[in-house]
């Protein structure tokens, strides 16, 4: 009969947040020993794995290289397990490499990519559990592995989602929002410097509101900046206490 | 943010596909008592002195419904002495999965100030929050969520000072929840227990809703109809074919028929016949039933009988009489597809207007009601007011039907007035064809301006036109005020060709305020040559061109008589009718409303091609002009309808000498002939035409006041020319597509309760004014009845020649014509008849204007002219 109410009268929403507040985020980073940098993210259900390999020289043809700065490869991926019907995930599907290409575009502007002509850098990353927001969850997994793979940039890049139910911007949608029918917004975000590195936007929506929902989904970014850098603070400390020994 | 927060996370699943949600716990949400000082919130609903006058408690309480009590009981819940009462997120929830007319209203008694409502969100609060255990039902967990939730508030308002006589009161039906609660510790009633101890307002007793216990009471126990399918049984038979899901359309003429819609595949639908009390099984009109069709050799034809449930019988005794069907036809030609109902899959009852059938015993507190819709079954309501409610229209909701019940049972809502007065007669035909009429909420008030209210002193820059804003002159403005407005501005040359159009928001400086009649002397005066007159005579003449060229395309100018009644100034009854007069300046106001609304329709799709709200006038197929030809050729007259241009052009021809009327006869069948004109999403939509004002698009844009599409269409218009930004549903296809399907609807129910009311006011007319004869033409020929317009007044009547005292006259139908010959004479359509016209009140709930023919004179059939009555008492009406 009825669908799901999104946004209470008394203002929360499906699984009890306010329309500002962010799911549960657990992270952590060097989860993988061999690649250069790794790290295992949740946002709420949404569960991500970032692999990050390099600098190293361009694979393949030799064309690729630039000669000015590094090449970012990205790959993303859905595992066969992470959606509640379980399908087989062909690589490189329209979806798939549509991700692939926001993820490159994302980090081409947080990386320092000129610190390494001539090089490459792989990132791949996999969703292991879908609960909305996957892209998202992608970029702060991948942030948190290339900086675990000493790569400098110029910020953490965090994103978020946000969209309208009722009139009002909502941010980090679960599942259910984000099919509820409503125009959702992936901002990736250098807080710092407050320069958005991606927008992406999967239906139309008036300009009128734009601003708007930028608003609330930056306000969202720069939060989760704050939690990313507790998770590598905290990394941190705990390696140091290891190499101390 | 998230981190001061300690959320403790839980998953649930559900379904048979595993959905996992998370679901957060939270220590932020308050209790909204005054008493409270430990919540931090902003403000408070539940008041200190939380006093309902009870013998059950005496001290200052909260009450917590569970959802049965909330579902069943919401015309208590509603009573303004009910206040102070905490709705939990978990009876909201299975409100808002049970019953969308309930979850509206008790969501508008939350956002009532005065009433006190609040709404704890009791699933996401840290320590309310249960899981359900394993083995328990989802019921029961939702039972023990309720517990949990009345259990925390005694313990948390335990703490809070002066609070030591505040009690929370748990009303439930449910005597094993009842008992849990007991043993809890808290206070648990029944609803009626607790209603029942109210001092002050022993009539609210009346409005309880009966419980299945006491159905069980009163009854006799002897199962008059068979058992209801589960519903999953009845999905089960629906998937496999053996069931059929339709609508329940029980017949007006005949309460032991009844027809049920099912829908098939994209257009095509099939309609059930179904006959019989037991085989109409409880349902009741509108309905969403489950039936099982009959074996063919049980199919039977619709019954011509006119049959109306007599009343109080006893119980059970007329039953087999009831399911056998008389007055069959025995056609086998017209056998239908019969069948039974075996289950009801949706209950669409509303509240009903009608009249109480007082019992015959006295001091009986059950009675039978009878409601003013003939295709409502009577329902039993237990009252004690049963002396007062005499002669008066009330409103009564159904409770249920069980099998054990000849009638279903019901609760008394509400008293509406006396029948008969007028008030009393346009709220029930307000409330009959579902129009909204309540008062506006707090909500919706306090989105307007406060009062007084100006104009703020914006630059305004005065632009002097010739072309006067039309809006200007369709609104009666006063004097010299200033007028925020929206307005359509063109700009045309001596041929009415639009070289410029402009939409602007704007400031009028009205300069006079006329009626038309005023308008229109003031164009007839020569002698008048002041600015005013002299733009009003420029306009009129642009007018007349625009509406020569609209004709010219195939617009079509049809009439159909409009009513109006003049009031008596002190009792406002209707004291006498006329039909609406048209002058030269209504035409030529319509004319540029009509400009208007279709050059803002093109503007607002050139600008959303997706989302526009537009107005359609779909061709009528050609069959439907079969009474509008056959009324032209009985008077061998051609009306062609090929095109709205052939037709526009064909009408204006056909006049007959001698019979200057016959042309609006005409045309007024043409306008029975027409489609109805509809709103619609232009994303939704191809075909756009419309055919009545020949315009390949249009809209409704000139009357906000009055109508909502055209609030949406202002909106869409501002967004357009930049003054005002959108909201994400304004561009919303499938949204802007439900409002159109809603404001048809709407409009529908306005157009019949319009009809209703224009016939409620012609018969207090004829009510005050006795009998009066009148000439009239026959407008449509029927099998055993004329239809007859009175021009005078644009009243249309039946003339029977059957009736149930009376012999029938040989009657003799000829089809092709239409003709119908009474004794020895002929009725044409279009014969100018003379008639007498009365009252019939026989039937207070069901008056009438009966007409009986008086010229020409066929013995027996024929009335002699009764002595007009001279006009005595004042329209006062009693019952
Ligand atoms: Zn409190």
């Amino acid at each position: 009969m009825a669908g799901l109410e999104l946004l209470s009268d008394q203002g929360y929403r499906l699984d009890g947040r306010k329309p500002s507040e962010l799911r549960k985020v657990q992270a952590r980073m060097g989860v993988f020993t061999q690649a250069d940098g790794s790290a295992y993210i949740e946002q709420g259900n949404t569960k991500a794995l970032a692999v990050v390999y390099g600098p190293h020289e361009v694979r393949g043809s030799r064309s690729k290289a630039l000669h000015d700065r590094a090449v970012i490869n990205c790959q993303y991926s859905m595992a066969t397990f992470s959606t509640a019907e379980r399908k087989r995930r062909p690589h490189g599907d329209r979806k798939s490499s549509e991700m692939s290409l926001h993820l490159k575009q994302t980090f081409e502007a947080a990386v320092l990519t000129s610190l390494y002509p001539r090089s490459q850098i792989d990132i791949f990353v996999k969703i292991l559990q879908s609960d909305g927001g996957n892209y998202s969850a992608c970029v702060n997994a991948a942030t948190l592995a290339v900086i675990d793979a000493g790569i400098p940039m110029r910020d953490y890049v965090c994103a978020c989602s946000a969209g309208f139910v009722e009139n009002t911007a909502v941010v980090d949608l679960c599942h259910a929002e984000e099919s509820g029918g409503g125009t959702v917004m992936s901002l990736a975000l250098l807080p710092r410097g407050g320069q958005v590195a991606l927008v992406q936007m999967d239906a139309r929506l008036h300009q009128d509101h734009l601003d708007a929902l930028m608003e609330a989904a930056m306000t969202a970014c720069r939060s989760l900046g704050q939690v990313l850098d507790g998770v590598v603070r905290q990394h941190l400390q705990e390696v140091s206490v290891l190499t101390a020994e | 943010m998230l981190k001061s927060k300690t959320f403790v996370k839980k998953t649930r699943s559900g379904g048979v596909m595993k959905i996992v949600r998370e679901h957060y716990l939270r220590d932020d949400i308050w209790c909204g008592s005054e008493f409270c000082v430990e919540c931090k919130h902003d403000s408070t609903v539940l008041q200190k002195e939380a006093v309902i006058e009870s013998d059950l408690c005496s001290s200052p309480h909260y009450i917590i419904p569970d959802t049965n009590v909330v579902l069943h009981q919401i015309d208590i819940l509603e009573d303004p002495l009910i206040k102070n009462v905490i709705v939990l997120q978990t009876v909201l929830q299975e409100i808002r999965h049970r019953s969308a007319p309930v979850y509206k209203r008790i969501k508008d008694v939350i956002h009532t100030a005065a009433k006190h409502f609040y709404t704890f969100t009791n699933e996401h609060h840290r320590e309310t929050f249960i899981e359900r255990e394993q083995g328990e039902s989802a019921n029961d967990r939702n039972d023990r969520a309720i517990r949990t939730a009345a259990q925390w508030y005694s313990e948390h308002l335990k703490k809070a000072p002066d609070a030591q006589d505040l009690k929370i009161i748990l009303l439930t039906n449910d005597k094993a929840n009842k008992q849990k609660a007991e043993e809890c510790g808290l206070s648990a009633y029944k609803c009626e227990e607790y209603i029942k101890s109210l001092i002050a307002n022993p009539e609210l007793v009346d409005r309880l809703a009966l419980s299945s216990d006491d159905i069980n009471e009163i009854t006799t126990g002897k199962v008059l109809f068979p058992e209801h399918l589960p519903l999953s049984r009845i999905q089960a038979g629906i998937k496999s074919g053996s069931l059929l899901q339709g609508t329940f359309r029980a017949s007006r003429d005949n309460y032991l028929e009844a027809t049920v819609f099912i829908q098939g595949d994209g257009e095509d639908s099939t309609e059930v016949l179904i006959q019989g009390l037991q085989n109409l099984n409880r349902a009741v009109h509108q309905d969403v039933v489950a039936m099982e069709l009959l074996p063919r050799e049980a199919w039977a034809s619709p019954s011509s009988l006119v049959l109306l449930d007599e009343g109080p019988k006893a119980d059970s005794e007329n039953l087999e009489e009831e399911n056998v069907v008389r007055g069959r036809l025995p056609d086998n030609a017209l056998l239908k597809p019969t069948g039974k109902v075996v289950g009801i899959i949706k209950r669409n009852w509303r509240p009903f207007c009608g009249m109480l059938s007082q019992s015959h015993i006295k001091e009986a507190t059950r009675h039978l009601f009878t409601p003013a819709d003939r295709r409502i079954p009577r329902i039993r309501v237990e009252t004690r007011q049963a002396a007062t409610l005499a002669g008066q229209r009330i409103m009564v909701a159904i409770d249920g039907w069980p099998k054990h019940s000849r009638y279903p049972n019901g609760h008394f809502v509400k008293a509406l007035g006396n029948a008969g007065d007028k008030e009393t007669e346009t709220e029930v035909l307000l409330l009959e064809h579902d129009v909204p009429h309540q008062a506006f909420s707090q909500l919706v008030l306090s989105f307007l301006p406060k009062m007084p209210w100006a104009i703020t002193e914006e630059v305004i820059r005065p632009v002097h036109l010739y072309t006067l804003c039309c809006n200007a002159m369709v609104r009666t403005l006063s004097g010299s005020f200033h007028r925020l407005a929206f307005s359509c501005i063109w700009e045309v040359n001596q041929d009415a060709e639009i070289l410029h159009t402009r939409f602007t928001k704007s400031v009028i400086n009205s300069k006079a305020s006329l009626t038309y009649a005023e308008a229109q002397m003031r164009i007839d005066d020569s002698n008048m040559n002041d600015d005013i007159t002299k733009s009003l005579r420029g306009l009129n003449r642009l007018a007349k061109i625009l509406k020569k060229k609209r004709i010219e395309k195939g617009a079509l100018t049809l009439s159909s008589p409009e009513v109006r009644f003049h009031m008596d100034s002190e009792t406002h009854d209707p004291v006498d009718l006329q039909t609406k007069e048209l002058k030269e300046t209504n035409s030529m106001v319509e004319e540029f409303m009509l400009l208007a609304n279709i050059s803002v329709a093109q503007k607002i799709y050139d600008e959303f091609s997706e989302c526009a709200l537009l107005r359609k006038h779909p061709a009528p197929p050609l069959s439907n002009y079969d009474i509008l030809n056959k009324a032209a050729k009985s008077r061998d007259v051609v009306v062609q309808m090929d095109s709205a241009k052939a037709l526009a052009d064909s009408l204006d021809r056909a006049q007959i000498k001698d019979f200057p009327y016959f042309n609006t006869l005409l045309r007024i069948l043409a306008t029975r002939c027409m489609m109805q004109a509809v709103y619609f999403c232009s994303g939704m939509d191809s075909d756009f035409h419309h055919y009545g004002l020949a315009s390949p698009i249009y809209t409704h844009f000139t009357s906000p006041i009055r109508r909502y599409a055209d609030i949406i269409v202002h909106r869409l218009l501002a967004v357009a020319i930049g003054a005002d930004c959108t909201d994400p549903d304004l561009l919303d296809k499938h949204k802007r597509s439900a409002l159109c399907n809603n404001l048809n609807y709407r409009h529908k129910m306005a157009q019949y309760a319009q009809r209703a009311s224009v016939a409620l006011h012609t018969q207090l007319f004829f009510k005050s004014r006795g009998v009066l004869n009148e000439e009239g033409f026959i407008l449509f020929v029927r099998k055993n009845a004329i239809i007859v317009l009175i021009p005078k007044f644009g009243l249309e009547g039946t003339v029977f020649f059957e009736s149930k005292d009376k012999i029938t006259p040989p009657l003799t139908f000829n089809e092709e014509g239409p003709t119908l010959t009474v004794q020895n004479h002929t009725f044409h359509l279009f014969d100018r008849v003379k008639v007498t016209i009365s009252l019939d009140s026989s039937n207070i709930q069901h008056q009438k204007i009966r007409m009986s023919i008086i010229e020409p004179v066929i013995p027996g059939v024929s009335v002699d002219p009764p002595e007009m009555e001279p006009q005595t008492k004042k329209a006062r009406l009693n019952p």
